[in-house]
């Protein structure tokens, strides 16, 4: 039935173009305008640029001022509120230059429009114009660049010492996140280690895993530096938080990090947006497979001292999957014990 | 004029052979030597990609702007891709996705283009009876054909098609459990890759020897048309480029079917724990951006190529600061090598590396911008005459500068952070490299169709396919950058799972019905190019009144382009309005001496040279008379 309304659409709109196609052909050979070198079309054409400039630039203005809140993510972290700051200013660079070369642009058309009586002009070249644009927006990108490098610099310099470190490690299809525990160090991982219990891959013959604990969310303490350690264990993924204005790829192979300060909680910024169900989330912006669009995780920024507590209330991954331990050399199952008693 | 009387009166050895043979079929059709039978096959099947494409991206696009459709309908094209209940397939859609941006890259804007307009104008703008190896070209289209044929049967396999996006990044395009795609379908995409490289490569040696070689008396490079430099220098971009692609590709092979890490390494999948360590998933990428950045100048110079041309014939004005372009277009073909890794800001790379990639990628926005201005120059004070050509070139300019200004945002490797990956990335390329390549396509092909098939397309249904599309492309891309400052991902089946991202429901509705209505209005083109091949006006010789080469054969040229000897250029391309002149263009052919009305101070001082290489051509024709 659909096959038979879109046929007969096809020939519909088939027929329509002909008849379109074989009437004005014959209205142009009456009127003898495909003689002549421009015909009456040249000066609708001419006209038509100017319709465009001001029909799109009045939408595009519009658009971009009603909806600004929209499409404008407010921002929760330090280094975010820097890389806005450089994408607004060139934002106010390159729209400027957006403007006056698309006035040119559709006037010209319209002002240099075809006229028998006129001729255009022989102006082959001028070197001092071609050197003036090609100096001045390079003095112009030069500025843009220093802004982004020195950004840049700071964005990926080592993260401060005291940093609080979470693993995330993606995999098809979400997101494994660790905590190192009390003692502030990851346990390392091994990938061949990985099992339906220990999702992560665990070595926990290194005793900094002892007290490693995962977290259906990412809690962190809002004003201190925090450090993403990621990885992945199958294929490429790469974690965003949009709000944070953060995006890493998730490498099977290669540790990759992130490091930012948070400077809204989560309670802060819902009170700023009115919006009680307002969370921070991790998305996953490198195509992984099926699950691509359904990677999620939140966030939940929370004051340093909740954080502290919060850490402190967490159990040890082995607490509840004792059997990792069993296993290991008879010091380290004692470690182990002692850490799950302390936590019953 | 005098040339041309001259050449049309002389007889030459070469045009004996072959004014007395009819050629067959299968020579003239389908296994053909000549450049402009092998140009128009790589248009007609251009053309057939394009189609497949675009009909792609609306399937995909469905699913984005009304993702509560029922897709029953689709069910006889797609069968099982559409389940129970009407709804695409989420591996389907990257699959989709894949073949788009894979066809619309490779098979459209680098075969179609390149292919066309390189094999087509080479010889006739320099001089040329030909290509420098007509078998090496039939080679070059056939191995396209080839290439197409095998990804067109991997549209249709069970598992379907690669799915990994159109840069096939292991490990998810290395095994087989990541994704159904990732079985057959890649190994019929690295095999049709694998030819497409191979004919990427024959046809841009021929162009290159060509160019060097095969230029008529007087066509020095500093007379050559833009269409020609920008051609040349594509086929130098693709012949450094192509084979690090195909490197990378066949690493992967390897890591597919033999069991090496180059790629893959500390992967857990599918409840098994796979042997391979030490690979890098990371070096695929450089490889292979080493090929795509390069590839987005590949497409593009040509069309920036052809636009130059067409807006210096219509607005019957030299082409402002031919020099100045020939050089961006050198400083664009030497930069785009040293800029791939803007791609991977976010990949792991080396931070430090990544402000180097930074500078050098907003440094090759310097000859972009040059570029544009000049365009605008040569508009200014303009006579201007509104062709289709004329206008799709004018739309090109105008993608060129979207699309550009937002590479700005993305070079920058702070602000690139939030924006990788996003929608704003699928809205700056789609403007800068789709739409501007595939204006200058379109734009071509109005242009010198009455050289490819002696007669014109019309004008009217010409500017309503501009404008339908120009408006359209805009509608299309230009909210995509909305979308992609709120943050949504590409490559995404559906937003709904974030909050971040659930809302604008109606602005991609809207850009999905614009889509539909971009893609339906192309069929006003395909009606008015087939129809016009055969019942078009026919078009006289030189219909846009243009000063090249190709104009000075006859209507429909045969083998061999020119009837009798190959017209001399004494003159750049581009004397259009010059003052004292009668007409307001004078062809290449036209010596300076038989226009002392119009020469500069300069050009007076070339006539006496010229006077001396006229009596030599003299002695040359006199020889060859008498040996007929
Ligand atoms: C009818 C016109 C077109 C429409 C509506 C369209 C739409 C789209 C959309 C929405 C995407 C992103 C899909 C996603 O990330 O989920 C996409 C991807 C892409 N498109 Fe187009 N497109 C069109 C024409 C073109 C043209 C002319 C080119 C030529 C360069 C092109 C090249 C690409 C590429 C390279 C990708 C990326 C594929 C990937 O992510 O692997 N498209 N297209
Ligand atoms: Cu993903
Ligand atoms: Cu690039």
């Amino acid at each position: 039935m659909y096959g038979f309304l879109i046929a007969v659409g096809v020939v519909l709109l088939l027929s329509l173009i002909w008849m379109v196609y074989r009437i004005q052909t014959l209205v142009s050979v009456v009127k003898g305008s495909d003689k002549k070198i421009a015909s009456s079309s040249n000066s609708v054409n001419a006209f038509l640029f100017i319709v465009f400039l001001v029909l799109f630039g009045g939408l595009m203005v519009w658009y971009s001022v009603k909806e600004f809140d929209n499409y404008t993510l407010p921002v929760a972290s330090e280094h975010g509120i820097e890389t806005d700051k450089l994408f607004w200013v060139t934002m106010a660079v390159t729209g400027f230059i957006f403007i006056i070369t698309h006035i040119l642009l559709f006037i010209f058309p319209y002002k240099y429009r075809y006229d028998e009586k006129r001729t255009a002009s022989f102006y082959p070249d001028n070197n001092k114009l071609e050197v003036i644009w090609t100096v001045v927006p390079a003095i112009v990108l030069t500025v843009l660049v220093i802004g982004g490098y020195q950004t840049w610099s700071d964005i990926t310099a080592p993260a401060p010492e005291k940093s609080h470190q979470v693993e995330l490690m993606g995999y098809q299809f979400g997101w494994e996140v660790r905590y190192p525990g009390m003692d502030g160090v990851l346990g390392s991982h091994d990938y061949r280690l990985t099992s339906g219990t220990n999702a992560s891959g665990i070595d926990f013959t290194d005793k900094n895993a002892l007290d490693d604990f995962t977290s259906p969310v990412v809690v962190i303490p809002k004003g201190e530096p925090v450090e993403f350690k990621i990885r992945s264990r199958d294929v490429l993924h790469s974690v965003f938080a949009p709000h944070m204005r953060l995006k890493m790829d998730a490498v099977p192979g290669m540790p990759t990090r992130f490091w930012f300060v948070p400077t809204k909680t989560t309670a802060e910024m819902r009170q700023e947006l009115g919006n009680d169900e307002f969370v921070y989330e991790i998305a996953c912006t490198e195509i992984c497979g099926r699950g691509h669009n359904a990677m999620r995780r939140v966030i939940e920024v929370v004051e340093p001292a909740e954080y502290r507590k919060w850490m402190a209330e967490q159990k040890p991954y082995i607490v509840n999957n004792p059997s990792l331990v069993e296993n290991l050399t008879p010091d380290l199952k004692e470690l182990a014990e002692i850490t799950i008693s302390e936590h019953k | 004029m005098a040339t041309l009387a001259q050449s049309t009166a002389s007889h030459d050895a070469h045009d004996h052979d072959h004014e007395h043979h009819e050629e067959g079929f299968i020579s003239k059709y389908i296994f053909s030597y000549d450049h402009k039978m092998i140009g128009k096959q790589f248009l007609i099947t251009g053309i057939f990609w394009a189609i497949i494409g675009g009909l792609l991206s609306v399937i995909f696009r469905l699913q984005l702007g009304f993702p509560d459709l029922e897709l029953h309908f689709l069910k006889p094209l797609l069968g099982g891709w559409i389940d129970e209940s009407g709804k695409l397939d989420p591996e389907f859609y990257l699959a989709l996705v894949t073949m788009h941006g894979t066809i619309m890259v490779f098979f459209v804007l680098t075969a179609g283009l390149s292919g066309t307009f390189s094999n087509f104008l080479i010889p006739l703008q320099i001089g040329a009876r030909d290509m420098a190896s007509g078998f090496m070209n039939m080679l070059s289209y056939w191995l396209f054909f080839v290439a197409g044929a095998i990804m067109f049967v991997s549209l249709f396999i069970e598992t379907g098609p690669a799915a990994g996006g159109w840069v096939v990044y292991p490990p998810l395009s290395a095994l087989e459990q990541a994704i159904p795609g990732s079985g057959l379908g890649m190994t019929l995409w690295l095999i049709s890759m694998t030819f497409f490289i191979a004919s990427s490569l024959l046809g841009g040696i021929n162009y290159i020897s060509t160019v060097i070689n095969l230029r008529t008396k007087g066509m020095s490079f500093s007379r050559l048309p833009l269409t020609i430099w920008a051609f040349f220098l594509t086929a130098i971009i693709g012949l450094l480029s192509f084979p690090v692609l195909f490197a990378a590709a066949l690493l992967l092979v390897f890591d597919r079917s033999f069991g090496t890490s180059f790629y893959l390494s500390d992967i857990y999948i599918a409840g098994e724990a796979l042997p391979n360590t030490g690979g890098s998933p990371v070096l695929y990428q450089h490889l292979f951006w080493f090929l795509g950045h390069p590839e987005v100048y590949i497409v593009l110079l040509p069309a920036l190529g052809i636009t130059s041309e067409i807006i210096a014939t219509n607005s019957r004005k030299p082409i402002f600061g031919y020099k100045a372009m020939i050089i961006s277009m050198l400083g664009i073909t030497i930069l785009s090598f040293v800029v791939w890794a803007h791609h991977m800001f976010v990949s792991g790379l080396n931070p430090f590396l990544g402000s180097i990639f930074m500078f050098l990628t907003l440094i090759i926005a310097i000859p972009s911008a040059v570029k544009v201005f000049n365009y605008l120059t040569t508009l200014w004070r303009g006579n201007l005459i509104f062709t289709p050509g004329m206008l799709f070139s004018i739309g090109l300019v105008s993608f060129f500068i979207s699309g550009g200004l937002t590479g700005i945002f993305l070079g920058n490797s702070a602000i690139d952070i939030q924006l990788h990956d996003t929608y704003f990335v699928v809205a700056h390329f789609h403007l800068v490299m789709g739409s501007a390549s595939f204006f200058g396509l379109v734009a071509g092909v109005y242009h010198w169709f009455p050289k490819m098939f002696g007669r014109m397309m019309d004008n009217r249904l010409g500017y309503i396919h501009f404008w339908l599309t120009f408006v359209g492309v805009y509608l299309v891309f230009f909210p995509m950058h909305y979308i992609g400052i709120a943050g949504f991902p590409r490559r995404y089946y559906s937003w709904t799972g974030f909050e971040f991202s659930n809302m604008y429901e109606d602005l991609n509705m809207f850009v999905s019905a614009a889509a539909i209505v971009t893609f339906a209005a192309q069929f006003i083109f395909l009606f008015n190019f087939f129809y016009s091949m055969y019942r078009g006006r026919k078009a006289n010789q030189n219909p846009w009144r243009s000063t090249t080469l190709e104009w000075t054969t006859p209507v429909l040229p045969g083998h061999g382009n020119w009837p009798g000897e190959i017209p001399t250029v004494y003159r750049w391309p581009y004397d259009y309005s010059k003052p004292g002149a009668k007409e307001d263009f004078i062809m290449q052919t036209v010596p300076l001496s038989a226009t002392p009305e119009s020469n500069l101070p300069h050009e007076q001082e070339l006539v006496k040279l010229e006077k001396e290489i006229m009596a030599e051509e003299q002695e040359v024709l006199v020889a060859n008379e008498a040996k007929s």
